[in-house]
């Protein structure tokens, strides 16, 4: 079924597979299946669903939320082997790629028509289209270009039986129910992907990023929700507060104002014109929404040193302590200046530092909490200070994970965002795609009894593997 | 008559345990579209008004038996839009219906950036499922990826899965400028001009082509649209365009008795054939086609093509007028069908003869 060499069965060898980007929780697994065609993974699972052995798929094991945790005595499924860029069709702009396709390779191999594939997170150099599809991966500019779901219009996946099973088509729509929005943020428990199309869209002239400062953190969330209110959808739109600025402004040198509470990046793309015009806009607006000092980027060179501090808050976050812990709520955008202040008073009450990064045009926060891993006291001073953070997210009207997905990590915090009925609806969905219940099970889904006897309360903490990867 | 959310749950409640076959029905505007509908009417009319709106955080929500030209209208107010321009077909058109029936219009194929279907803007939803509960999805922010995205799953499915009672959708601001040019072209023509347009970065928000005319919507900031303008050329029509003819199927194409088909293909599909009553939207993505001809070749045709097609009005309609499904998604349909409404009371027949 598949050659020796693509089946890990020793400790040794099945190590590197015992966590995804989660590192606080590892499992190995009893077996690391490795299979380089469809052909297999459909032999694969035919076999496992024979045998009633749970199968837990897996790209690039860069997800932050422990959805590609084995299972003890399961089948771990690399799709890592499946990486053929199968054809780019630059009339049509559409890539049809296997899962294993790094995000970014997709971009590289359409720039020579003067494509891309849009949705970008920060991780993309690493991360495989198939986790993309399984997290309905996010980054910058989501809320111009959408998210994977937006970009993805075909989905080859086969079900735990191994059946070959076919999502959308190469048309805008395709019959019966449009099951691939269940399918993309699935976390890898509905099918198994072995072939995705995405949308590959026409590459802007031209990008300029504005950088501006501001005195008070409310300022810097009302002066978004301005933004937004005055029709302005730019390609970007993140914030920092003044501790992460600071953080990374060392390492990045991306000129961030430190005496700033606030900085806020906002990007526009298109026609040289379009983008003249739009940062016209943009300055005034934040002009009068109180910005304190406003940059525009004058080159391709200086808007990319503007974005460096940002992309690389997280690596800073590595250098700054021992562990930190990235939390991944969404929140409307009017409450991103309350949420700050909200979060600095936690800082005080758990006697934890916390640098804000903010995808502030879509109101999706990440948090990252300092701690001391080594500590067990600030190991849990930490996880209480995500779950408070959590907790605030969906009671402002938000939700506990943008980007990230529940996976293990935000298993228990589901019991505060939904219902029983709404809950038992999804075991409902689960059952339809997989009625033996074999592909990865225990994640995304808690059961009514486990938020019973947590009483809608979580614990749990993470701190991330690749720390050095530019991430979000 | 129209009945409050209390009411439809005992409705519900008491049909499930009768096994009594329900219609679901807003304004009645889409009763052509899909299969025969047929059971008790259950009217969603009763579910008035707009819960939510928040212009800065580009979101609605309102109850599904709200008027879809009132919920325009008071986005329109604030210079937002519904960025899938959906077709109303009638005036008494509801949210909710416009959800279920999935169906967008001339914009759903805006070339570039912050476009898409109806499911693409669907944010959350709440849905009265075949027990007879409140079931809650998504919410209203757009990052969300917390649980199976049921919400989404929820536009286009003609109600089988339940009754949606309340949606909240991600809303966009009108575009600054706009205009429409036109061109002389025939079909082959036309789309070998759309997908090479397609690929460079013009703000094309529309494209209609029928009987040797080609229409293009440019929408966005006013320079873009102006210099867009100056690279396409062609003739730049005063007043609106035929978008909204066309959106409503006023538009003199519509008219008549042969069978009105709605073909999905890629964009760079070949020209359909089967005569020359067609029309092509979406960046020749969608093909309508007026035909007699048998259903069997022009559903093949459409397959090979690599898309499908629907008998979207008039034409013998007794063997369904969807493409069916390979046996895969048949079974996932069945399953998921069983979990939302065990009794099979929702709108028994409406997508497909076997639930």
């Amino acid at each position: 079924m598949l050659r020796s060499e693509c089946l890990l069965t020793d400790a040794e060898d099945t190590r590197p597979y015992d966590c995804d980007g989660l590192t606080l929780y590892r499992q190995l697994p009893m077996v690391v299946a490795l299979p380089e065609t469809t052909a297999q993974v459909a032999a694969v699972l035919k076999l496992c669903h024979e045998l009633r052995i749970p199968v837990v798929p897996r790209g690039a094991g860069t997800g932050l939320s422990g959805g590609a945790l084995p299972h003890a005595t399961g089948v771990l499924l690399s799709l890592a082997k499946l990486n053929r860029i199968i054809a780019i069709d630059a009339r049509a702009r559409i890539a049809t790629v296997e899962p294993g396709v790094r995000n970014l390779a997709i971009s590289e191999a359409a720039a020579q028509h003067r494509l891309y594939y849009a949705p970008d997170p920060s991780s993309q150099i690493a991360c495989t289209i198939g986790g993309n599809v399984a997290e309905n991966a996010g980054g910058v500019h989501c809320l111009k270009y959408g998210l994977t779901l937006h970009n993805v219009l075909r989905i080859r996946g086969l079900t735990m039986e191994g059946e070959a099973v076919e999502f959308g088509s190469h048309a805008l729509d395709a019959p019966g129910l449009d099951l691939l929005p269940l399918v993309v943020g699935s976390e890898g428990m509905l099918a198994v992907v072995t072939e995705v199309t995405v949308k590959l869209v026409p590459t802007p002239q031209l990008a300029r990023c504005v950088m501006a400062s501001f005195d008070r953190v409310e300022d810097a969330g009302n002066a978004v929700a301005t933004l937004v209110a005055a029709g302005i959808i730019p390609a970007g739109l993140e914030m920092l507060d003044q501790a992460a600025s600071r953080l990374v402004e060392p390492h990045a040198r991306a000129g961030y104002d430190l005496d700033a509470a606030a900085v806020l990046l906002c990007e526009s793309d298109g026609t040289p014109a379009e983008v003249e015009e739009e940062i016209f806009r943009i300055s005034e607006i934040l002009r009068s929404a109180r910005a304190t000092r406003i940059q525009v980027s004058s080159s391709e060179a200086e808007r990319l040193r503007f974005w460096a501090g940002r992309k690389n808050a997280f690596p800073a976050a590595g250098r700054a302590a021992p562990a930190y812990y990235c939390m991944d709520g969404t929140i409307p955008r009017k409450h991103l200046g309350g949420m700050l202040k909200a979060i600095q008073a936690m800082e005080q009450k758990y006697g934890l530092r916390c640098p804000n990064v903010f995808h502030a045009g879509d109101g999706n926060l990440h948090p990252l909490i300092l701690f001391d891993d080594g500590d067990p006291d600030s190991v849990a001073r930490a996880v209480a200070f995500g779950v408070e953070i959590l907790e605030e997210s969906v009671r402002l009207g938000g939700t506990i994970t943008g980007e990230h997905g529940v996976g293990v990590e935000k298993i228990d915090q589901m019991c505060s965002q939904f219902g029983g009925p709404t809950l038992e609806a999804f075991f409902g969905v689960k059952r339809a795609f997989d009625p033996s219940g074999l592909l990865n099970p225990g994640k995304v889904v808690p059961t009514l009894h486990r938020c019973a006897e947590l009483g809608g309360m979580a614990v749990h903490a993470g701190t991330l593997k690749f720390a050095d990867l530019p991430r979000f | 008559m129209a009945a409050s959310l209390e009411s439809l749950l005992d409705l519900v409640r008491a049909a499930a345990a009768a096994r009594t076959p329900l219609r679901i029905r807003g304004g009645g505007t889409k009763d052509f579209y899909g299969n025969t509908p047929s059971g008790e009417i259950l009217d969603t009319r009763g579910l008035q008004g707009i819960v939510a709106y928040e212009p800065s955080e580009l979101f609605v929500t309102a109850n599904a038996g709200t008027s879809l030209r009132e919920l325009e209208a008071v986005l329109t107010e604030r210079g937002q839009m519904l960025p899938f321009e959906p077709p109303h077909f009638g005036d008494s058109a509801t949210v909710g219906g416009c959800v279920a029936a999935g169906l967008a219009g001339p914009r759903r194929a805006s070339f570039g950036a912050t476009h898409g279907g109806v499911r693409d803007f669907v944010l959350g939803a709440r849905l009265l499922d075949g027990r007879g509960q409140l079931l809650s999805f998504g919410g209203t922010v757009i990052k969300n990826v917390a649980g199976y995205d049921v919400a989404r799953v929820l536009a286009g499915s003609l109600g089988v899965l339940g009754v949606i009672v309340e949606v909240s959708l991600k809303v966009l601001p009108r575009p600054l400028a706009e205009t429409t040019l036109r061109f002389e072209l025939d079909q082959a023509a036309a789309l070998v001009r759309l997908n090479e347009w397609g690929g460079r970065p013009l703000p094309i928000s529309a494209s209609a082509w029928c009987g040797g005319e080609l229409f293009l919507r440019l929408s966005g900031a006013p320079a873009a649209v102006a210099a867009a303008r100056d690279i396409l050329g062609g003739t730049e029509i005063v007043g609106d365009g035929p978008w909204t003819e066309i959106r409503e199927q006023r538009h003199v194409f519509f008219s008549g008795d042969p069978p009105l088909w709605r073909i999905s293909v890629p964009s760079t599909a070949d020209v359909v054939g089967f005569g020359n009553q067609q029309m092509i939207e979406w960046g020749g993505a969608l093909r309508w086609l007026r035909s007699a001809h048998p259903a069997a070749e022009i559903r093949a045709k459409a397959q090979t093509l690599g898309g499908h097609a629907t008998l979207f009005r008039g034409g013998d309609r007794s063997q369904g007028v969807f493409t069916p499904l390979s046996p895969a998604l048949k079974a996932i349909h069945r399953r998921l069908k069983a979990e939302f409404d065990p009794a099979g009371i929702f709108n028994p027949g409406r997508m497909y003869a076997e639930p």
